[in-house]
């Protein structure tokens, strides 16, 4: 036992040393201040901005492969190529939001960002009691006490409708189907999950009216607003065996709606061999490469964008409190190329997606959810 | 019977529990029956001395520190030459842990930057919010430990008692005051019935605490995201699962005034410990529960309704729990999401272990928790410091207080009676590196 931890000890001074051994930088390129770390960074490259924008997530944290990553990744990308000070805090649940937002108020943040409609109810007071801080807030508008859509002037609300990006996905997941079965899940069913299968569900109903044909959705119930769901956004086992589940009822594509619980529906298809993964929020194409030839299409919510552009906006100086909404016209939604599949999806699809997505920008055709804000 | 001698004064967030092994003295006399392992465990743990406890929480913070130094990407920066120039990592660890720790005080306790005494002083009322929740449960888990029972299940209770209370809080129109106490209620009647199942079925059948409470946590995680996508909790204008805000006749008033988040729930924690202290020490019933906790036999021989006292510990503990919960909604929040209850249903077993299970250790153990989570937001937005740090320094008190030998061992304090074997002085080695 002793020899074994002398062993050890040993190992683990040599591995110690190995890695201490650099040069130290000369006194003259010292780094600068070394109190203030990680979570303030501020950008080098472009001019410096007298603008801070901080974040504060919900309790999924910021490496949650899902919204709150997207936001901050948004916010990163406007330090480094607009030259403004960040801030970002992570909530643990949702006790948290209030004091964090808080504190983003007291380090001078001249616009706090809150990921997720939990944070609806402290953004909205936080605006109320703070009228010279602006505030954005992703997936939710702000609502009084009735429950009616308020507007308030230092707030603003980016919201998706995500819905018509997926309506095209089912379209082509039905278009590309040869078992005639499709299927889709979710992680909790949550009206920003159930909105991308409301849109999925459509999208096939629209195939099987345009081909006369009956593709079958399998995990998701429009009508109803029952599904299928694993539980959480976090065992990739539960994704598995419900994916698994679905391929074994014939499914063919198959979309999950459920961060990275989706892996493990994108491990089942790989395994079962001829079946297709619709991605969602990034292009999990280029996300995802162990499955990117698996990957049919995704639907993309370019939340990152909206993060983006709110904080460009209000660091000019020309903040609105008018709701982002991310539409196929504007780009803040839609579904990604098709890459491998490009010669499998047939001909005819292609062309009526597109036809349909001018319809859906024109406002011809609409894609409804109940869970649109 | 004894009773609880008097205590040293300590000041706020410095945690002082009586000395050890006073109240179960009296009634720990027989001993020829084997009992379960972990109510012995809970014993141990509940007996060693008050040093051993902040030692605990010294040791704790000293190696979260080492924790920040190697998150600090300064640090990792200087250590790659650590031998050309190792004053450079030893200035950059310094630096980090400091700031990180004052922070932590700015953020938990008295924030001297801040121009008016009125905003210097909020950290102080933001850490006392924060712990409420924690020193309501964490009572109510002492009753359980102290009368021998595990009970996990106070995550499932705050949920319950924030349900009930947000139930009426919706639902029901009455007058200000009265609405709150109605709503107080039915927190404590929710979460005491909750928590009632676990005791009926550890009486009837004998299933054991910690499973039962454990999978009622579960039930009671599904049944609010349930109830939430209902009539019953949600807000009709909306189509996420959030409630609508409590109205204002059902929310506990504030304590201090508009400009701190303070309520009234404060003082319902400060009562709740007074009335605990008065049922454990004074009380018939809390003789009971405590015989029961030390020796079930021999409480059994001397005509103590064993069963009947596990339902009644675990329905005052369940009250307790549901109205930390109400003290979330109708206090803190002021709105009822599925994420009410937090992590403070399992923070508060640290709480109640902490402070020994006793009434006064116990509060100061929720003000100690309550500050750490209070000034852990401070630490994260001011230094970067990961929040998971937080959690660390709580996870490693959790850790040295259950382990008492561990701590003794690392400061050479003496084993008061057991035998011992060597002191591992490796260990030692191995803790403070």
């Amino acid at each position: 036992m002793k020899k074994l931890i002398r062993v050890a000890a040993l190992s683990g001074a040599v591995a110690l040393a190995l890695t201490a051994c650099g040069s130290a930088p000369s006194d003259d390129d010292t780094t600068p201040g070394a109190g203030a770390t990680g979570g303030e960074t501020t950008a080098a490259a472009p001019e410096e901005v007298d603008f801070k924008a901080c974040m504060v997530s919900d309790s999924g944290g910021f490496e949650d492969k899902s919204f709150n990553q997207s936001g901050a990744e948004g916010l990163q990308r406007a330090a480094d190529e607009l030259g403004v000070q960040i801030n970002m805090v992570e909530s643990t649940a949702a006790t948290d939001f209030t004091p964090n937002i808080d504190q983003m108020i007291a380090d001078d943040c001249n616009l706090v960002i809150g990921v997720g409609f939990l944070l609806e109810d402290p953004i909205q007071a936080a605006a109320e009691a703070n009228a010279d801080v602006e505030f954005a807030l992703i997936d939710s508008p702000f609502r009084d006490a009735e429950g009616g859509v308020v507007t308030i002037k230092n707030a603003k609300p980016l919201l998706f409708n995500t819905q018509e990006a997926a309506f095209l996905a089912g379209y082509v997941a039905a278009g590309t189907s040869a078992t005639g079965t499709v299927a889709t899940f979710g992680g909790i069913q949550l009206p920003s999950v159930s909105i991308f299968m409301d849109g999925f569900a459509d999208g096939v109903a629209q195939y099987n009216t345009d081909s006369g044909k009956t593709v079958k959705v399998l995990g998701w119930d429009k009508a109803k607003q029952t599904g299928s769901f694993t539980g959480d956004f976090e065992n990739q086992a539960n994704g598995q065996n419900l994916a698994k589940g679905f391929i074994d009822q014939g499914a063919d594509v198959i979309m999950p709606v459920a961060g990275p619980v989706g892996l493990g529906a994108a491990a089942a298809a790989k395994d079962a061999g001829d079946v297709a993964l619709v991605g969602v929020d990034a292009d999990w194409f280029l996300t995802a490469p162990d499955y990117s030839s698996i990957v049919l299409t995704s639907v993309m919510k370019e939340i990152g964008q909206a993060v983006y552009d709110t904080v460009k906006e209000a660091a000019a100086g020309s903040f609105s409190s008018e709701p982002y909404v991310g539409t196929l016209e504007n780009g803040g939604i839609g579904i990604a190329p098709f890459h491998d599949f490009e010669s499998k999806v047939p001909a005819e699809v292609t062309t009526r997606v597109e036809e349909l997505k001018q319809q859906i920008i024109s406002g011809e055709l609409k894609v409804e959810s109940p869970s649109q804000n | 019977m004894s009773t609880t001698p008097p205590l040293p004064d300590g000041a706020p967030g410095e945690h002082v529990p009586p000395p050890a092994g006073t109240g179960t003295d009296a009634v720990t006399t027989t001993k020829e029956q084997p009992e379960p392992r972990s109510s012995s465990v809970l014993r141990e743990i509940l007996s060693s001395g008050w040093l051993v406890t902040v030692l605990a929480v010294v040791l704790a913070l000293v190696l979260s520190g080492v924790l920040i130094a190697a998150a600090d990407e300064e640090v990792q920066k200087a250590a790659g030459y650590f031998f050309s120039k190792p004053t450079d990592t030893l200035t950059a660890a310094w630096d980090a842990v400091s700031s990180a720790y004052v922070a932590l005080f700015h953020g938990a306790v008295y924030d001297p930057s801040k121009d008016t005494f009125a905003a210097s002083i909020k950290p102080l009322t933001e850490t006392m919010t924060t712990s409420v929740p924690l020193i309501l449960a964490g009572l109510g888990l002492g009753i359980g430990f102290r009368a021998g029972l595990f009970n996990i299940g106070a995550q499932g209770q705050i949920i319950l008692g924030a349900v009930g209370a947000g139930w009426v809080a919706f639902h029901l129109d009455l007058p200000p005051v009265l609405h709150l106490l109605v709503a107080m209620l039915a927190a404590a009647v929710a979460g005491g019935l909750w928590a009632g199942i676990a005791g009926f079925l550890k009486a009837r059948t004998g299933a054991h605490e910690v499973i039962t409470t454990i999978m009622l946590n579960n039930i009671a995680v599904y049944l609010v995201a349930y109830l939430l996508t209902t009539s019953v909790l949600k807000n009709p204008g909306s189509t996420n699962p959030i409630s609508p805000p409590v109205p204002e006749s059902a929310q506990y008033p504030a304590l201090l005034g508009g400009q701190f988040r303070l309520h009234w729930g404060f003082v319902v924690a400060v009562l709740a410990a007074v009335f605990v202290w008065w049922l454990m020490s004074r009380s018939t019933i809390g003789f009971k529960f405590r015989a029961v906790g030390s020796n079930l036999h021999a409480a059994r021989t001397a005509g103590i309704s064993v069963n009947a006292s596990f339902v009644w510990v675990m329905v005052v503990a369940g009250a307790l729990a549901g109205l930390g919960g109400s003290a979330q909604v109708l206090g803190t929040d002021k709105v009822l999401t599925a994420d009410v209850a937090a992590s403070f249903g399992f923070d508060a077993i640290t709480v109640a272990l902490l402070g020994r299970s006793k009434p006064l250790g116990t509060f100061f153990a929720g003000l100690l928790f309550g500050a750490l989570r209070a000034g852990g937001f401070a630490m994260q937005a001011r230094t970067g410091t990961p929040i998971d740090v937080v959690l660390v320094v709580q996870s490693l008190v959790v850790l040295f207080i259950a382990a008492p030998p561990l701590v003794r061992a690392v400061f050479h304090l003496p084993t008061p009676g057991t035998r011992r074997e060597r002191a591992p002085r490796p260990t030692t080695k191995e803790v403070a590196a």
